[in-house]
């Protein structure tokens, strides 16, 4: 991909004058309307419910905040923000590595050994790449639940690792490794396994990491799957939670916990992004191409 | 330390011979190279001696014994690879030590090892490195470094300074020929480079095609070469080779006489080295010169042949100045210059 | 492209695969499988055998309008989403590649929204928009606009839309900013030396080199919008008003659990099945394009 981070070249063309701070103005009031409907749940979940409810409600943070926050984590509607949290972590994380491991070990065998079924297996893998979970629910629901995996983390989190994306760029990615480094490898006296775990998982560090970054937002978003399998409050993960939170029929949904709960949802995978930002970015590329 | 032997070593992929058949003895100690153009088979060759390919017919003993059948590290080789193979993500200390650490060798050896090692090729000062913070000619060096401590019967390099710019690539060639016969290891060479054939070793084969064209010490391949192939292959510029005949014990380029040989009438390929054609007021031969280079030390000429219209190149010693648009220059070879060939199967007749 | 280098034997690759093997069998093949094989049948009313029907369930699903209905919702849902996501992204880009300074500071900002899972996205989009507290909605009414996306199908689609867009723009930003960070800074000069203003530039030499990005944004956005926007439907309308939102994958969620029908969402989603089949292929025909392997 194109290093981001490249500084143009100086001596562009029109870069200068009115034009750039026209140019200035345009981003910050676009940057200012993308960012509005988080910096709006940010001030609500600072407020009291009055102070909400009170149309217009402020565009400044109010003085509510630990007090919401806290409600939020500690009691919430349902059940504890905080264990929804946990509950998320849980998922996102076991996803994410679930993922990378079982990926880099078959995309190990299926790029360094020759075996009788290869490239059937490796079409199968294939063809997993094409179907999201969303598309195969009823009957995957049915598998989970004859399992007795309902409402369990190996419920949530299994189902959604059996796709190939990652197996497919970790195969990509071993086929750019130059072929003189596993016969260095094998003339130094390495067994395929060492080689995988001297040589290969170094070399693949900033893949994986980058992986990691992709998948872990994958699996800390899911909605639908959680949605499903989890019919016991205490399993529900904060996404799905969320939406579980606002009440029935015609009463009044508790917006500064709500608000609060959206903001806490989002913080992890946002500090995720923004502190991994290149390896982030360099996964995205690296998944869609 | 140890002999190498290749007996009549084929190679096939699927269907597809590419090695008909290839034997050398090798001695103790000597340094062997194997020459030839792309896709020749000398890289297949090296790497069925290594025990990356599958020998599909032959055998290959190192050291008196069968190693069909053993993995690379049982077979007591080291490898020096093209593109050095440096492991990225460990030290230059790490890269040497790697196989040591596998085979399971004890620290304070290991240390002791790649210290040596690593000053033996002035590397002492970058041993906590990592490869992409070293030149091309450090890299290399770190290649080398891997083979040497392993301290191996045999040494294999697969084209080893063909990533390097020519300078480099003239200083880096006399220090792998100095640390070999320092060391005294038996080593098998691969370039497509016939300077470095030349200049490096001890015997050459020439390989062409999946066929070694011809094995023999450098100055024998240059003073006798048995195919038209060899012939054109080394030497720089290439031999000039052209329709003759021989006519009563005669090598005759249509009426010209060019000196006596004691072949029975017959066509040849007559082959002439472009440094053996001598400026001579007299001489049987005019070139009808199109280009000169001059080289420094000598001065390369371009043309035809008057009369015959066939490309030649002469090379004459010093400057040599063009004294007209289209120059004339008169050449003689000396008979024992001249080199005949069937021209249906190459092979050398005289 | 195929290693020259490989190791030997078959039992270590097959216990390397096994993981991956049994987990796409039991959660991918099986319930594939499973749904293709549901589809052929009708429960009876009471759940206790199935009746085989051949082609009947998908016969009856074409012929349902809101099935057929849901699909034309899909297709404008979709379309919507991928223009509303795309453009402004798009012209955000530019503007930041103008920058010589300070795009690394906006981009970091612009990334947030796509950290943000679609179904929180609703929820913050549904709070602006509240009938009763919402405050654009509340803005709107100020200037004589009654905002009722509860009851109006065309306003409830243009929210789930916008809720849907708005993290998307973030993705299309950082793959607009990438590419148009790599043309080639001398074909811009080239065409400035040329005497090209700066609009005329963009429309004639930028935005054809930028058209592999496009199509393969388009491509993405267009699954995207199909499979991965349920939260956001289901936290805003919940496929209303009137099934007005309701898009093929909402409806099989609907028909499946809610409504209990399993042959007709088994069938529902062997037709998504081929749609995905279908956007997939195209995907690769770019892929191959792009990437040798």
């Amino acid at each position: 991909m194109a290093d981001m981070h490249n500084e143009p070249p100086p001596g562009m063309v029109e870069k200068r004058g009115s034009g750039l701070w026209l140019t200035h103005v345009l981003m910050i009031v676009g940057v200012l309307v993308i960012f509005f409907p988080i910096w709006l749940a940010f001030v609500a979940s600072t407020h009291t419910q009055q102070e909400i409810a009170q149309a217009p409600m402020p565009v400044m943070p109010g003085s509510h905040l630990i007090q919401n926050y806290s409600d939020a984590l500690f009691s919430g509607v349902n059940v504890p923000v905080a264990t929804m949290l946990v509950n998320s972590l849980v998922m996102a994380l076991g996803i994410a590595l679930g993922k990378i491991a079982i990926s880099l070990l078959s995309a190990f065998a299926i790029v360094y050994f020759r075996f009788p079924g290869r490239r059937f297996f490796f079409w199968m893998i294939f063809i997993t790449l094409m179907l999201p979970v969303e598309v195969r629910i009823v009957p995957t629901y049915e598998v989970v639940a004859g399992f007795g995996m309902l409402n369990s983390y190996s419920g949530l989190i299994l189902p959604l690792i059996a796709s190939a994306t990652a197996t497919f760029l970790f195969r990509q990615f071993f086929l750019t490794v130059p072929d003189e480094l596993a016969e260095a490898a094998r003339v130094d006296g390495a067994r395929p396994m060492r080689f995988f775990f001297d040589i290969l998982l170094p070399m693949s560090r900033t893949n994986i990491a980058a992986l990691f970054v992709i998948l872990f937002i994958y699996g800390w978003n899911q909605y639908l799957w959680p949605l499903l399998i989890t019919t016991n409050p205490e399993m529900n993960t904060i996404v799905m939670g969320l939406k579980q939170m606002f009440p029935s029929g015609d009463d009044i949904a508790d917006w500064p916990v709500i608000m609060a709960t959206s903001i806490l949802a989002m913080i992890p995978p946002v500090i995720v992004v923004i502190s991994m930002q290149k390896l982030f970015i360099r996964g995205l590329v690296d998944s869609e191409k | 330390m140890a002999t190498v032997e290749l007996e009549n070593i084929k190679k096939r992929f699927g269907k597809t011979e590419v090695l008909h058949g290839v034997s050398i003895d090798i001695q103790d100690g000597e340094f062997i190279v194997i020459v030839g153009p792309s896709g020749c088979g000398k890289s297949t060759l090296l790497r069925m001696v290594a025990g990356l390919e599958s020998i599909s017919e032959g055998e290959i003993r190192i050291g008196e014994a069968r190693v069909n059948e053993r993995e690379p590290m049982d077979r007591d080789i080291a490898m020096v690879f093209q593109n050095y193979a440096l492991y990225p993500h460990m030290s230059v200390r790490q890269n040497m030590g790697y196989g040591l650490k596998i085979a399971g060798m004890a620290k304070s050896e290991i240390k002791r090892r790649v210290d040596e090692a690593a000053k033996l090729l002035q590397l002492s000062d970058y041993l906590e490195r990592k490869p992409r913070e070293l030149s091309g000619g450090q890299r290399q060096r770190v290649a080398m470094g891997r083979a040497i401590v392993r301290e191996p019967s045999v040494f294999l390099f697969d084209e080893p300074l063909s990533n390097l710019d020519a300078k480099l690539r003239v200083q880096m060639r006399v220090e792998i020929r100095e640390l070999q016969r320092k060391l005294g290891v038996t080593a098998l060479y691969v370039t497509h480079d016939q300077v470095e054939a030349m200049t490096m070793a001890d015997r050459m084969i020439v390989m062409n095609g999946g066929v070694a064209e011809q094995i023999g010490t450098p100055l024998e391949v240059y003073e006798r070469p048995v195919t038209i192939f060899a012939a054109q292959f080394i030497g720089s510029p290439s031999m000039n080779v052209i329709d003759a005949e021989v006519r009563a014990g005669q090598v005759m380029l249509g009426h010209v006489t060019l000196g006596p040989t004691d072949l029975p009438d017959r066509p040849v390929s007559l082959g002439i080295r472009p440094e053996h054609l001598h400026p001579d007021d007299n001489g049987p031969l005019t070139l009808n010169v199109t280009l000169s280079e001059p080289l420094g030390a000598n001065t390369l000429l371009h043309g035809t042949l008057e009369g015959r219209g066939e490309a030649m190149t002469a090379a004459l010693p010093g400057v040599h100045m063009e004294k007209q648009a289209v120059e004339q220059v008169r050449l003689s070879v000396n008979a024992e210059d001249l080199h005949l060939f069937d021209p249906k199967t190459g092979q050398r007749l005289n | 492209m195929e290693k020259r280098v490989t190791f030997k034997g078959w039992l270590l690759p097959m216990l390397l695969l096994a993981p991956q093997l049994i987990v796409s069998g039991v959660f991918f093949f099986y319930p594939a499988g499973e749904a293709v094989w549901q589809s052929l049948f009708i429960p009876d009313p009471f759940g206790l055998s199935m009746q085989y029907v051949g082609l009947g369930n998908f016969e009856y699903l074409f012929n349902d309008p809101y099935y057929r209905a849901s699909f034309v919702t899909t297709a404008v849902f979709s379309t919507l989403v991928t223009l509303v996501s795309m453009i402004p992204a798009l012209f955000l880009a530019v503007l930041a590649d103008r920058l010589v300074k300070g795009a690394g500071t906006y981009r970091t900002l612009l990334i947030w929204p796509y950290a943000v899972a679609p179904a929180v996205a609703g929820v913050l989009w549904l709070f602006m928009f509240n009938t009763r507290i919402g405050v654009v909605a509340f803005y709107l009414n100020q200037m004589g606009y009654d905002w009722n996306h509860v009851l109006n199908e065309h306003e409830a689609m243009g929210l789930v839309v916008v809720a849907s867009a708005w993290g998307r723009i973030s993705y299309n930003f950082l793959f607009y900013f990438a590419a148009l960070q790599a043309v080639p800074k001398s074909v811009i000069e080239a065409a400035a030396i040329d005497g090209a203003r700066f609009w005329r530039r963009f429309f004639t030499i930028v935005l054809p080199l930028l058209s592999p990005t496009t199509f393969f944004l388009l491509v993405v956005n267009i699954v995207y919008a199909f499979f991965e926007t349920f939260g956001v439907i289901h936290t805003i309308t919940s496929g209303g008003p009137q099934q007005a939102t309701t898009i093929l994958v909402y409806k099989v969620y609907a028909d499946g659990f809610v409504g209990q029908d399993l042959g007709s969402s088994a069938a529902q989603s062997v037709v998504l099945l081929v749609v995905v089949g279908f956007l997939t292929v195209l995907q690769f025909k770019f892929v191959e394009k792009r990437v040798h392997y």
